[in-house]
């Protein structure tokens, strides 16, 4: 498997603000890896310095092996959250315009968008602007795909055509680094990079990310008293309809309930990505 | 709490616009209690960036009868809660954004209105703020406060009694989540295999997931029993079948 994408060591100041600290990180031919964190985490920073947008204060970031270049660039495949298309020209326009800029001229517009292509962008709907987006960027065939947010907005349906575009690159031997706040998402990549503060906090698979993480299951019949004690105790919990979840021991919470004389089930139970994600980024333990 | 799904352009926006009365309806009803009692929090908007945190809830307060010892007992109650006891002279225009959505919906329950209605509060806010955000809609469900919010994140429809989906104007699904699964109709089945198989499918990670309405699954495809987000995608590809 070569190694597309390979970070070592970075860090980037600026000012007394360490965004991105000893960061390493590598993409892989094959791979899509979702990168996570809060807004401020230093994601969009590691995306600029990997991009060669902006110079490390420390460290490396190599791509296909060499710094970031004019070179590098040209195998490089990159979705923007604004999407980088031009909104006043034509779908054939801004496909003519990136295919030039790109030396792939002959390359052949996907069915999906030619329909479209005497269109303007900017008059398009939102989830067919991001097809236009990703069939631009996908069209010098790119080794290697940086997505910022590349769902955001879009309808279910539309993200799951996205995403078979992308897997359909990974399956020829691209590499993929996606950023997302939407753990549907998340769960789609093959391996996950957690950064919290500037410092990547967790990584591995899905399962990796979550471990051993667990939380409190609360089922009662008044789950909305349940819900203002619970709260009332500073824990952070979250209703499912009338589901309680909450961080924290299942002792901890019956005696809470039991103290204001609710009854209901208390469970222990893995916890879901989101809630393990929620657990890494606010420092708290594994267990 | 009712959840309304779907993506840009579904039309989720206007519904709620119609709910309060900001729309004139081409046809059918919208019933809804007084303007007074309803908390409404646009998608890009609900607070004055150009003015501080007090100011706006001030001003928010004027406008809906809040003043004085009460205005003051229950925006500290509530700034207390969204985390910004310390920034109340702080610009609304110099919050972050998780932050701003925070100070919006706790603008829209200043005066504990019956109904809360939240235009997309999450999009784009990132998962530690989003938790905080449902935590303080989900407190004032607790506390008998009707919500409606849309959403474009299927995961956040588990938060809601009752979920809508929305495409094109038209709602394709409604019912608790574990009604939209119920109602699934024909076969799901999981296919691991590079090469996209016969049929209704589409991608989930690395294997496919594979939707037969009437028939039999294809050959080699492993049945499942669908999870809420197939039960949304199959929702939408029947609609799309159908059109």
């Amino acid at each position: 498997m070569a190694m597309l994408a390979q970070v070592r060591s970075l860090t980037m100041r600026f000012g007394a603000l360490t965004a991105v600290d000893s960061v390493d990180l590598s993409v892989n031919s094959g791979e899509v890896v979702g990168l996570l964190g809060a807004n401020g985490a230093g994601k969009t920073t590691l995306i600029r310095l990997l991009l060669g947008l902006l110079r490390p204060w420390s460290g490396e970031a190599l791509l296909f092996g060499a710094l970031p270049s004019m070179s590098t660039r040209r195998r490089l495949g990159y979705v923007p959250q604004t999407l980088g298309l031009y909104d006043d020209m034509t779908v054939q326009e801004n496909w003519t315009f990136t295919t030039a800029a790109f030396g792939s001229a002959r390359a052949c517009m996907p069915a999906g968008i030619s329909g479209s292509r005497k269109e303007l962008v900017g008059t398009l709907p939102l989830g067919l602007q991001r097809r236009v987006a990703f069939a631009v960027a996908f069209s010098h065939k790119p080794d290697l795909l940086v997505l910022d947010e590349p769902t955001s907005g879009v309808g279910p349906l539309s993200r799951a055509r996205l995403w078979q575009d992308i897997r359909e690159s990974a399956e020829h031997g691209a590499g993929a680094l996606v950023t997302t706040h939407n753990m549907e998402e998340a769960e789609q990549c093959d391996r996950l990079v957690v950064m919290v503060g500037g410092r990547v906090a967790a990584e591995g698979t899905v399962a990796e990310v979550i471990g051993s993480r667990t939380v409190v299951q609360v089922t009662c019949d008044d789950w909305r008293r349940a819900f203002a004690v619970l709260d009332a105790e500073g824990l952070v919990v979250q209703a499912q309809g009338d589901v309680l979840r909450v961080p924290g021991s299942p002792k901890q919470v019956e005696a809470l309930l039991a103290r204001h004389d609710l009854r209901g089930a208390v469970a222990t139970v893995p916890a879901n990505l989101e809630e393990a994600f929620v657990s890494v980024a606010s420092g708290q333990s594994r267990r | 709490m009712s959840v309304v799904v779907g993506g840009d352009g579904a039309g989720k926006s206007t519904l709620l616009r119609a709910l309060v009365g900001l729309v004139r309806l081409s046809s059918g009803i919208a019933r809804r209690p007084s303007k007074r009692e309803i908390g409404y929090v646009p998608a890009t908007a609900g607070l004055y960036v150009d003015l501080t945190v007090d100011e706006n809830l001030a001003f928010s307060g004027r406008a809906y009868g809040v003043v004085g010892s009460a205005l003051a007992k229950r925006s500290t109650e509530l700034l207390e809660r969204i985390g910004l006891a310390e920034a109340r002279t702080r610009l609304g225009g110099q919050l972050s954004g998780g932050m701003r959505r925070k100070l919006a919906v706790g603008i829209g329950l200043l005066h504990r209105p019956a109904l809360l209605v939240l235009d997309e509060p999450t999009t784009g806010v990132d998962p530690v703020s989003r938790a905080e955000l449902w935590r303080l809609v989900s407190a004032a469900a607790a506390d008998g406060t009707a919500v409606v919010a849309t959403t474009t994140y299927v995961g956040e429809a588990h938060r809601a009694s009752t979920v809508m989906l929305l495409e094109q104007g038209r709602s394709i699904a409604t019912g608790s989540p574990s009604d939209i699964i119920a109602a699934v109709p024909g076969k799901l089945g999981v296919v691991r295999s590079t090469s996209q198989p016969e049929g209704l499918s589409w991608r989930w990670g690395t294997t496919w997931r594979v939707w037969a309405p009437c028939d039999d699954l294809p050959e080699g495809a492993e049945p499942r029993q669908p999870e809420f987000e197939d039960a949304v995608i199959i929702a939408a590809l029947a609609d799309e079948q159908k059109v």
